[in-house]
C-alpha cells in the first residue's frame, strides 16, 4: 500500500510541463514575475521537439520586404487556416510575434542578418513575404539554447526525465497538484501547486510515419481531458509534404520547407512541375501559372507571383498523394524534390546545411548534386487543448496550455514557421495568465486527495506488477498500424468508422499491457505508460475526423469533397462525458468586423490602404 | 535482411556486463535503429537516449567499438557485414543504467556561466550586426549538446578534473558569449580563474569527434586562451601543459 505521506513532495506556485519553445517562454515569464515556478519534461533539458525546427519563425519585422505588416501576416494565416483559426489568436500572434522575435534577440538568439544588419527572413509557404527569421536551417535549435541559457538564471526549477503522469484536482475542481514520474530512479513526485500550464506538444507518434520523436504521445491531451478540459480541432492533423522516404528506417523524416522557400521545385518521374496542375482556386490569383512567371519570382523580379510549390501544406501533401498514385512518384514512393538544378553548391551548404548532413549522412544522397525524393509525413497537430485566446486558460481552474497542444491558433492548417512564433506570443501569454491566475486564487492552498494520488500509482505500477501481458511496442505498432490504414491524409466515413472500432477493440489489450524488468530507466514500462494518451490521442482524433463531413485543411474526406459553408462556422469540440468520449459541434463566434475586413480583403485593396481597421 | 551481432552494455551504476544481441537488420539502418529492434524485441527495458534521429538533439551518445558518437547518425554499412558492434554508455560521466550515463554535471556547469548582457537596442528597437561578424558566433551555436567532446577530453576523462574545468563544450559556449557582437560582460578572469581554461592543452581530440564540426580548438579555445594570456601571463600555465599529458 502506497503512504502519499512517504513520497518525495515538492512545492511550487506554478508547475510547466514541457520545456520546448512554450513551455520555457512561459515558465521565464512566470519566474520573472516573482512566482516559485518548475519546469518538467520528459528528456534532457534542451533535446525537447522545439530543438528540431529548421525552417524559421514567422514575425512580420518588415525587414527583407517593408510591405510585410501584422495585418498581412494575419490574413495570410487566416487564409492559411481556411479560415478556421481563432480570430482573436491569430491577431494576437501576428502582433506580437514581432517583438517576441526581438526579445529572443535581445536574450542571445544570433539569427542570419540582412545586408542591413537585422535579422534576415526567408520566404515560406502560404507567407507573401519573406517572413521568416532563421538561422541556416536549424532555427528551433537557436530558440530553445536561448530561452535555457537565458532561463536557467531567471531561478526556476528543472526537473528532467520526469513524466507527468495526472493532474489531481481539489474538492472543487482546481488544480492541486501533479504526480509524476522520475524515469530514471522509477521513483514517483508530487508536485503540489497552484497551477498547471501544459506545453507537452503533439501526438505524432500514433502514427509511424512521422517527423516526431518518442515524447510526442499526447501526453498534454490525455492530462487535459481526463482532468475535464475540452479539446478541439483534434481532426486537423498536418501532413507536410516533404518527409524522408527512403531508407526505410529514417521514412517520415523531415524535410525543411525551406529547400523549397530557397527555391527547390518538385518534379514527378515525367521530370513534370506538377504543382501547377494542383492550384486552388483561392490560390489561383496570388500563384504564378507558368514556369516563366515561377522563376521571376525567384529572382525578385517585381510583380512575378509566387511558384505554386509555395502553396500551403494540405495542396502540397495532396498532389505528392496524388502523384504516387497515378503512377508518376519516385522509384521510393515519393516526389523528386530538386534544389542541385537551382542553386549552386557553396549556396546549399550555406543556407540548407542540415538538410546536406542529414541526406549525405543518412541516405548517401549529395544534395548538391542530385535530388531528394520526398513524400508525405504526419508533422502537427493544429488542434489540441481549447483555451482562452488571450489568458490560455482552459474551462478548468488553474490548468493553461501553449504552444503545438493547445489549439485554436491554426485553425485547418498551419503556416510553416507560425509555430515557432506561436510558441514565444502564447507561451508569454500563458506565463501571464497563470501569474494572473496564482495573485487572484489567494484563498487555502488546495488539497490534495490521497487517494486519487494512490490511484494514479496503482495505475502505473500494476503494469510492473502484472503477472502477463501484452507487449507494449507490439500494441504501439497496433494502434499505427491503425492511424495509418484509417486515419490518414485522405479519409472516408467507412474508414474512420472501422479505425474507432478497432482502436476500441484494442483498449482491452492495453489495459493488460505488462513491462518486464524493474522499474529503473525501464524503457518498456515508459511505453507502456505512454498508451494511454496516444489511445485516447487517436481516438479523438479518428472521432472528430468521423464528425466533420467536408474537406477542409488538413482534413480531406473522400466522401465529402470540398470545403462546406455550414461547416467553416463550427469547431469540433472533445470532452469526457459519463459514457466515455462527447464529441460536439460548437458555433464559432462572428469575427469582430475590423478583423473580418482584413482576412477577407483583396491583398491590393489591404496594402492599398483601402481596408479601414 | 542481414544477421548482426551487438554487444550492448547492461547494468547500473552498481554494476554489470556485455550483452550479446543477434539481430535481423535492414537495409539503410543506423546503429540506432538497431539498438530499437533489440529492445522492442529482446531487451524491453534497455534504457537509451534518443530524440530526433536526424543528428539534431544530441540525445544518444555512446561510445560505438570504443569511438564516442551519434547512434542515429553511424550508419551500420560503416561496419564489415561480420563485424560485431559493441555499445556502451559515454564514460566520463557516472553510468546510470545500460547506455545511459548520468550528463547532469554538464548542466551545473552551463548555469555557472555568466549570462549574456547585451547593450541596449538601437532608438528603432532592432539590432544591427553583420553577417561576417556572427558568423563564427553562429558556428559555436551549432552545438547540439551530444557531451562527446566532454566525453574525450582528457582533462575529465583522465585527470577527472571536474571540479576546475567545465569542458570543450562550455569554452566554446564562452567563446561565443565573449565574440557576440552585442555582448557587454568581461568574462576573461572567469575563463581563466572558473572555467579553467589553462587546463587545456590543445590536443584537439575534442574538435575530431564533434558531430556538428565545430572548429572547438581552433577557432574557440585558442583564441579564448590568448586573450587569457594576454591579460595575465602566467609562467605557471606553461608548466601545468607538461604535466598533463595527451588523450
Ligand atoms: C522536424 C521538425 C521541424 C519543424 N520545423 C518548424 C519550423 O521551421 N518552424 C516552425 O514554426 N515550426 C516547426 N516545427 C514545429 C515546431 O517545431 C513544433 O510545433 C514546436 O517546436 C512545438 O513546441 P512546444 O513548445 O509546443 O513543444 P515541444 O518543443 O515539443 O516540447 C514538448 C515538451 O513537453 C514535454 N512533455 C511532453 N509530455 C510530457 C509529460 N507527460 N510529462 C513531462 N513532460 C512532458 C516534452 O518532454 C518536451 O519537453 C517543426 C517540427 C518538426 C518535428
Ligand atoms: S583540445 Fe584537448 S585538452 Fe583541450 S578541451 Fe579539447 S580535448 Fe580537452
Ligand atoms: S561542441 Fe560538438 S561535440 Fe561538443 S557538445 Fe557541442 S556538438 Fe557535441
Ligand atoms: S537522436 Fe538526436 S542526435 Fe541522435
Amino acid at each position: 500500500m502506497v503512504d502519499v505521506s512517504e513520497l518525495q513532495t515538492v512545492e511550487h506556485d506554478i508547475l510547466v510541463i514541457g520545456a520546448g519553445g512554450a513551455g520555457l517562454r512561459a515558465a521565464v515569464e512566470c519566474a520573472q514575475s516573482g512566482k516559485n515556478t518548475a519546469v518538467i519534461c520528459k528528456s534532457l533539458l534542451g533535446k525537447a521537439h522545439t530543438v528540431m525546427a529548421e525552417g524559421g519563425m514567422a514575425a512580420a519585422l518588415g525587414n527583407v520586404d517593408a510591405r510585410d505588416n501584422w495585418k498581412v501576416h494575419f490574413r495570410d494565416t487566416m487564409r492559411g487556416s481556411k479560415f478556421l483559426s481563432t480570430w482573436r489568436m491569430a491577431e494576437l500572434h501576428a502582433k506580437n510575434a514581432p517583438e517576441r522575435v526581438n526579445e529572443l534577440e535581445e536574450w542571445g538568439a544570433v539569427f542570419d542578418r540582412t545586408q542591413d544588419g537585422l535579422i534576415n527572413q526567408r520566404n515560406f509557404g502560404g507567407h507573401r513575404y519573406p517572413r521568416l527569421a532563421h538561422v541556416g536551417d536549424r532555427t528551433g535549435l537557436e530558440m530553445i539554447r536561448t530561452l535555457q541559457d537565458y532561463g536557467v538564471h531567471q531561478g526556476m526549477e528543472v526537473y528532467m526525465e520526469c513524466k507527468a503522469l495526472d493532474l489531481l484536482l481539489d474538492a472543487d475542481g482546481r488544480i492541486a497538484g501533479v504526480l509524476c514520474l522520475w524515469r530514471d530512479s522509477g521513483r514517483f513526485l508530487l508536485v503540489k501547486t497552484r497551477a498547471v500550464i501544459l506545453a507537452t506538444g503533439g501526438g505524432g507518434r500514433c502514427w509511424r510515419v512521422t517527423s516526431n520523436s518518442w515524447e510526442y504521445t499526447g501526453d498534454g491531451y490525455d492530462l487535459a481531458y481526463q482532468a475535464g478540459a475540452e479539446l478541439m480541432d483534434m481532426e486537423f492533423t498536418q501532413f507536410h509534404p516533404t518527409g524522408m522516404v527512403w531508407p526505410p528506417s529514417v521514412r517520415g523524416t523531415l524535410v525543411t520547407e525551406g529547400v523549397r522557400g530557397e527555391g527547390g521545385i518538385l518534379l514527378n518521374n515525367k521530370n513534370e512541375r506538377f504543382m501547377f496542375n494542383y492550384i486552388p482556386d483561392r490560390f489561383k490569383s496570388e500563384t504564378a501559372d507558368t514556369i516563366e512567371e515561377a522563376e521571376k519570382w525567384l529572382q525578385g523580379v517585381d510583380g512575378a507571383r509566387r511558384p505554386p510549390e509555395l502553396l500551403t501544406r494540405d495542396v502540397v501533401a495532396r498532389a505528392i498523394l496524388a502523384e504516387v498514385k497515378a503512377g508518376r512518384g519516385s522509384p521510393q514512393g515519393g516526389a523528386f524534390l530538386d534544389i542541385a538544378n537551382r542553386r549552386d553548391a557553396d549556396f546549399i551548404k550555406r543556407k540548407l546545411p542540415s538538410m546536406y548532413h542529414q541526406f549525405r549522412e543518412l541516405a548517401e544522397v549529395d544534395i548538391t548534386r542530385e535530388a531528394m525524393q520526398v513524400g508525405p509525413t504526419l508533422h502537427y497537430f493544429m488542434g489540441g487543448i481549447r483555451v482562452d485566446s488571450d489568458s490560455q486558460q482552459t474551462r478548468v481552474p488553474g490548468l493553461f496550455a501553449c504552444g503545438e497542444c493547445s489549439a485554436g491558433m491554426h485553425g485547418a492548417n498551419r503556416l510553416g514557421g507560425n509555430s515557432l512564433s506561436d510558441l514565444l506570443v502564447f507561451g508569454h501569454l500563458a506565463g501571464q495568465g497563470a501569474v494572473t491566475y496564482t495573485n487572484e486564487d489567494s484563498g487555502a492552498p488546495p488539497a490534495i486527495d490521497d487517494e486519487q494520488v494512490v490511484r494514479c500509482i496503482r495505475f502505473a505500477t500494476d503494469i510492473l506488477n502484472r503477472e502477463e501481458g501484452t507487449n507494449p511496442y507490439l500494441l504501439h505498432d497496433k494502434i499505427q498500424d491503425i492511424m495509418g490504414e484509417h486515419v490518414g491524409i485522405v479519409r472516408t466515413g467507412e474508414d474512420l468508422s472501422r479505425g474507432v472500432d478497432l482502436l476500441e477493440k484494442l483498449q482491452e489489450d492495453v489495459q493488460q499491457v505488462k513491462a518486464h524488468g524493474a522499474s529503473q530507466f525501464n524503457a518498456g514500462w515508459h511505453e507502456a505508460l505512454d498508451l494511454r494518451p496516444m489511445m485516447l490521442t487517436s481516438e479523438s482524433v479518428a472521432r472528430a475526423a468521423l464528425l466533420r463531413e467536408e474537406s477542409r485543411g488538413a482534413h480531406t474526406r473522400l466522401d465529402f469533397e470540398g470545403e462546406q459553408e455550414n461547416w467553416g462556422q463550427v469547431n469540433i469540440v472533445i470532452r469526457k462525458g459519463d459514457e466515455g468520449m462527447e464529441v460536439e459541434k460548437i458555433n464559432r463566434p462572428e469575427p469582430p468586423e475590423a478583423l473580418a475586413s482584413i482576412a477577407f480583403a483583396s491583398i491590393e485593396d489591404l496594402e492599398s490602404g483601402k481596408v479601414n481597421s | 535482411m542481414t544477421m548482426r551481432t551487438f554487444r550492448i552494455w547492461r547494468g547500473d551504476a552498481t554494476g554489470g556486463e556485455f550483452k550479446t544481441y543477434k539481430q535481423e537488420t535492414g537495409e539503410g539502418m543506423v546503429v540506432l535503429d538497431v539498438i530499437h529492434r533489440i529492445q522492442a524485441e529482446q531487451a524491453n527495458d534497455m534504457a537509451v537516449r534518443w530524440n530526433c534521429k536526424a543528428g539534431k538533439c544530441g540525445s544518444c551518445s555512446m561510445e560505438i567499438n570504443g569511438k564516442p558518437k551519434l547512434a542515429c547518425m553511424t550508419r551500420m554499412n560503416l561496419y564489415h557485414p561480420d563485424e560485431t558492434i559493441t555499445c556502451q554508455p559515454v564514460k566520463t560521466f557516472p553510468i546510470q543504467k545500460d547506455l545511459a550515463s548520468d550528463v547532469s554535471w554538464n548542466y551545473e556547469q552551463n548555469k555557472k556561466i555568466q549570462p549574456f548582457t547585451p547593450k541596449p537596442r538601437d532608438p528603432d528597437g532592432k539590432y544591427r550586426m553583420s553577417q561576417a561578424d556572427v558568423d563564427r558566433v553562429q558556428e559555436f551555436r551549432k552545438c547540439i549538446e551530444c557531451f562527446l567532446c566532454q566525453d574525450v577530453c582528457h582533462v575529465l576523462r583522465d585527470h577527472e578534473r571536474h571540479d576546475a574545468f567545465v569542458g570543450p563544450r562550455f569554452l566554446i559556449r564562452l567563446a561565443s558569449l565573449d565574440m557576440h557582437p552585442l555582448d557587454t560582460a568581461d568574462r576573461i578572469p572567469k575563463i581563466k580563474e572558473e572555467y579553467g581554461s589553462g587546463f587545456c592543452n590543445i590536443t584537439r581530440c575534442c574538435t575530431e569527434v564533434c558531430p556538428e564540426h565545430i572548429g572547438i580548438t581552433d577557432n574557440g579555445i585558442i583564441p579564448l586562451k590568448e586573450r587569457v594570456v594576454d591579460r595575465f601571463y602566467d609562467p605557471i600555465m606553461m608548466l601545468k601543459r607538461k604535466l598533463f599529458g595527451g588523450c
